[in-house]
């Protein structure tokens, strides 16, 4: 009975983060969760072309997505290990009622290749979560998750540390 | 307003997701690109208190970066971005336009090394700055023959 539940309060976590972001909403990310792992979703629109005689995705558009899907992978990560250890509980969320979202401290793109006019998938890595600073890696792709098109570093100051 | 200037301006005012952010050229030339942008409550990255988001900063700072590259005097016919960092130094106040001011400072063969600050109305205090790597597509000329 609790696995679903645990599921069900996963998603809803995810909804809220997201939701609540009007740049999220505005370039169309998504977010897929399978188990405890999500992948960022970035639905294609003419709007997200940086270069139209190739034509090819806005640079500035793959890097956006890319620290969209780092800022979201830790925060619904620490969101869910701080209500697994009991330092948050379930029910003081909601809407509106969400621990802040870490600051990015720096940002560090390599652009691969030219991003196609299509969708694009990212998965983000949390490689160092502290109390202060965590440090997150994460990878874009459009056809095949062997081949991202960008890839990016990330650091981030925690919230409730902020100078 | 020379020709290669001409161009480089009508390359970036003919970016689609430039225009979809309002993005306006203020200064081109010589390597030198100034890029404003107003504020948006669509780009909003914290809703408790209206912060734009970074990557709508990034945005611009990456779209001025290119900019800076169009109008060097090597007169690129295109350029991508190779590479990019960006240090977040602070919030960029809400309501207030943001202005990226990009400088490509060293130019190869086939690369620009591009500088760019980003700030609010508090010139003083930059909100962000950014170094970039960015490829340069020089015009085509006929080569001598054996020569690669």
């Amino acid at each position: 009975m609790s696995q679903p539940d645990i599921l069900t309060e996963r998603d809803q976590m995810l909804d809220w983060l997201v939701g609540a972001v009007p740049y999220i909403r505005f370039l169309g990310i998504r977010f897929d969760r399978m188990g405890d792992e999500i992948t960022a979703h970035l639905p294609f629109q003419p709007m997200l072309i940086g270069n139209p005689a190739i034509p090819a995705l806005h640079g500035g558009v793959t890097a956006a997505f890319l620290e969209v899907a780092a800022i979201i992978e830790l925060s619904w990560s620490s969101l869910w290990e701080d209500l697994s250890a009991g330092r948050m509980a379930a029910g003081d969320l909601g809407p509106g009622h969400l621990p802040p979202l870490p600051k990015t401290i720096d940002f560090t793109v390599d652009y691969l290749r030219a991003g196609q006019p299509k969708d694009c998938y990212a998965k983000a890595r949390v490689n160092r979560s502290g109390r202060r600073y965590a440090s997150v890696h994460v990878e874009a792709w459009q056809d095949s998750r062997d081949k991202p098109f960008a890839m990016a570093s990330v650091h981030f100051l925690m919230p409730g540390d902020e100078a | 307003m020379t020709d290669s200037l001409t161009f480089a301006r009508q390359f970036i005012t003919a970016i689609p997701h430039a225009q979809e952010l309002g993005m306006v050229i203020t200064e081109l030339g010589d390597g030198r690109a100034t890029i404003v942008m107003a504020y948006d409550p669509r780009l909003v990255g914290d809703p408790a208190t209206g912060v734009l988001h970074g990557g709508a900063v990034s945005v611009l700072m990456d779209t001025a970066s290119g900019a800076a590259v169009m109008c060097h005097p090597a007169a690129p016919m295109s350029t991508a971005t190779l590479d990019l960092r960006i240090d977040y130094f602070r919030s960029a106040t809400p309501g207030q336009t943001i202005t990226a001011r990009a400088e490509c400072h060293h130019v190869t063969r086939s690369v620009a090394f591009v500088r760019v600050v980003a700030t609010d109305d508090d010139e003083a205090r930059p909100v962000a700055m950014g170094t970039g790597a960015f490829t340069l597509d020089r015009p085509r000329k006929a080569a001598p023959k054996g020569v690669v």
